[in-house]
């Protein structure tokens, strides 16, 4: 780093002046505003531009309530499963040393960097009609693509990474001396997961599970590719919007659209309330007093934050 | 991927041991057949339905006009978004990390919307937004500009689904630089611009990148979004993952899937490149990203 020698000031701390201060403050919440919050507005103003009852109509027709049960069963499928593969994986990840660790997790990872598009595509090759599997499921009368399954499974594709990709850091980060000390004691390796690992990994396994969700009720183009868009069947909630939008019934489509924000937005918030309870459990046990010698004797230990 | 972006670990001190629990074989051995069923298997069809096409047959598919035209729109697209994306991301970091003002907590929360919302509402809702009549669209129209229905809304809508990316691998970085080393610049004489330009901004050099990259790739497989806003004219306004699609649609399912394995091939160099600049990170800040 090369630094001019001229005459210092006196020292002026490590802050920009007032003005650059506002600047830059401004600038930000005008970004905010233009590309976060006017958009946000618009699903609602757009929604009511009828007022209230036309909102509520587009909301009570039987494809709207079709298609929120179909979102609601796709979720509950796909978020448990996802769930259940999330704790394995980091439970594997995080508490053993293997080969080839590093390219598993580059593999879980991996649905994140696929396109949503490509995601249903994998499905059709598979399933579909002149898909790998294709003839034995058509000659057994199994429907998978253009069905329910085939808009479950691509769901739990593209939600695949979320809760296995909170839980591991935040498992490696924890180590494995307290499971190790219940082992010695003689708790079971359930107990020990229940008793043990879950409280410790709670808050991460809420917001994953919350992420997952999110994604798991608002994607739109991997279940656009293997839905079929059959009114009625097999139309997702961000499929419903998307015909009704295509069909210029704008109230509708921003009607059923604000369902799906006012659930994005109570994901956001259950997101921060997490954060929050996790910094003040740091907080909290970094304010204790250390129970073992080697607590403050490891040399990285700092706290969040 | 969006992983280091949500991580409520970022802070939490790593720690290994090589004791062995109970429960190894089982959990790796589900993870290891979940993956296999979920992602490996159904990726091996496309990859063998690609080899069931001919070379000639291949490179016709992934080299016609209008899809060539897609991937200049889609990467040129991608990349001026994530370009203004690291502008932007390392703005709202900076003022979320340093300074104090009023609604700064709603904003942090508000950063992370576009990964909340579904995709197909962000495109609906911008499109109405810059259309002629709408909120912006209409004070815009007037002096011949406009953004919806051509390239610039798609640009846009990947502006607004890429943000959190480079906010969120920026932010625990600042957190964590150290303010000493700033602190030494100044009383060296060093004029805050200075400092910023030669203190902080090698500092949070692997997070910008990591973060431009993570919106890059994000972009480059988006489809919800854009399609509303994008006006879909053939050779124009068509991005590549719509390419795949339009084939789909008319039973061109060899033509699909070669598009795709072009994609599933950019992708999967973008993920191995956003890991490569995690490890970087990881060195630099001594231990965790």
């Amino acid at each position: 780093m090369s630094v001019p020698r001229k005459a210092s000031r006196a020292v002026v701390g490590t802050s920009e002046p007032a003005w650059v201060r506002r600047l830059l403050i401004g600038l930000a919440l005008g970004f905010v505003f233009l590309f976060l919050l006017l958009p946000l507005a618009t699903v609602f103003t757009e929604a009511l531009r009828k007022g209230l009852p036309a909102a509520l109509q587009a909301m009570r027709e039987p494809d709207a309530w079709s298609a929120i049960r179909l979102t609601l069963i796709t979720a509950a499928v796909a978020v448990p499963l996802n769930l259940v593969f999330g704790v394995a994986a980091a439970w594997a990840v995080a508490k053993y040393e293997f080969r080839g660790k590093a390219f598993l997790t580059t593999l879980i990872d991996l649905p994140f960097s696929v396109s949503p598009v490509v995601a249903g595509l994998i499905y059709v090759l598979m399933f579909g009609a002149q898909g790998w599997l294709g003839p034995w499921l058509a000659a057994h009368d199994i429907k998978i693509v253009f069905a329910v399954p085939g808009i479950i499974l691509a769901t739990i594709f593209v939600t695949f990474p979320f809760i296995a990709r909170e839980l591991i850091p935040l498992m490696q980060a924890q180590g494995t001396d307290e499971e190790q000390a219940a082992i010695v004691l003689g708790a079971s390796g359930w107990q020990t997961f229940w008793f043990v690992t879950l409280p410790n990994i709670r808050w991460g396994l809420i917001y994953g599970v919350i992420l997952c969700n999110a994604r798991a009720m608002g994607e739109f183009g991997a279940v656009s590719v293997v839905s079929g868009h059959i009114r009625g069947e097999t139309n997702t909630l961000p499929l419903h919007v998307e015909i009704l939008y295509n069909e210029y019934q704008s109230v509708a489509a921003f009607a059923v659209a604000s369902l799906l924000t006012l659930l994005a937005l109570l994901t956001l918030l259950i997101k921060s309330v997490v954060e929050w309870q996790f910094e003040r459990d740091q907080k909290a046990a970094a304010s204790l007093p250390p129970e073992r010698p080697s607590a403050d004797a490891l040399p990285t230990a700092r706290t969040a934050g | 991927m969006t992983t280091a972006v949500f991580s409520l670990a970022a802070g939490v001190p790593r720690h290994r041991t090589r004791r062995v629990l109970p429960g190894f074989h089982l959990t790796l051995g589900y993870t290891l057949f979940y993956l296999g069923l979920i992602v490996l298997m159904p990726l091996s069809a496309l990859l063998f339905k690609t080899f069931t096409l001919t070379w000639d047959q291949f490179w016709a598919a992934v080299t016609s006009a209008r899809v060539l035209a897609s991937y200049r729109l889609t990467f040129g697209a991608s990349f001026l978004a994530a370009l203004v994306n690291v502008v932007a991301g390392l703005l709202l970091a900076w003022v979320l990390v340093r300074y104090q003002f009023p609604g700064k907590k709603l904003v942090d929360a508000l950063v992370d919307l576009p990964f909340a919302l579904p995709t197909a509402v962000a495109g609906i809702s911008l499109s109405a937004l810059l259309a002629g009549n709408g909120w912006i669209g209409q004070y815009l129209a007037p002096h011949g500009i406009e953004l919806a229905f051509n390239r610039n809304g798609i640009v846009i809508a990947l502006i607004f689904i890429g943000l959190p990316f480079v906010v969120r691998t920026v932010q625990p970085v600042l957190e964590d630089a150290e303010k000493e080393l700033e602190e030494v610049a100044t009383c060296l004489g060093a004029s805050r611009w200075q400092t910023f330009c030669h203190v902080l901004l090698p500092t949070m050099a692997p997070a910008l990148l990591t973060g431009f990259a993570m919106a890059f790739a994000r972009a480059i497989g988006e489809y919800g979004s854009v399609i509303f806003i994008a006006g879909n004219m053939p050779m124009v306004s068509e991005i590549t993952p719509l390419i795949i699609i339009g084939k789909l649609e008319q039973f061109d399912y060899a033509g699909a899937t070669a598009v795709a394995t072009v994609m599933l091939a950019i992708s999967f160099v973008l993920l191995l490149l956003i890991n490569a600049l995690q490890g970087w990170q990881r060195r630099r800040t001594g231990g965790h990203a």
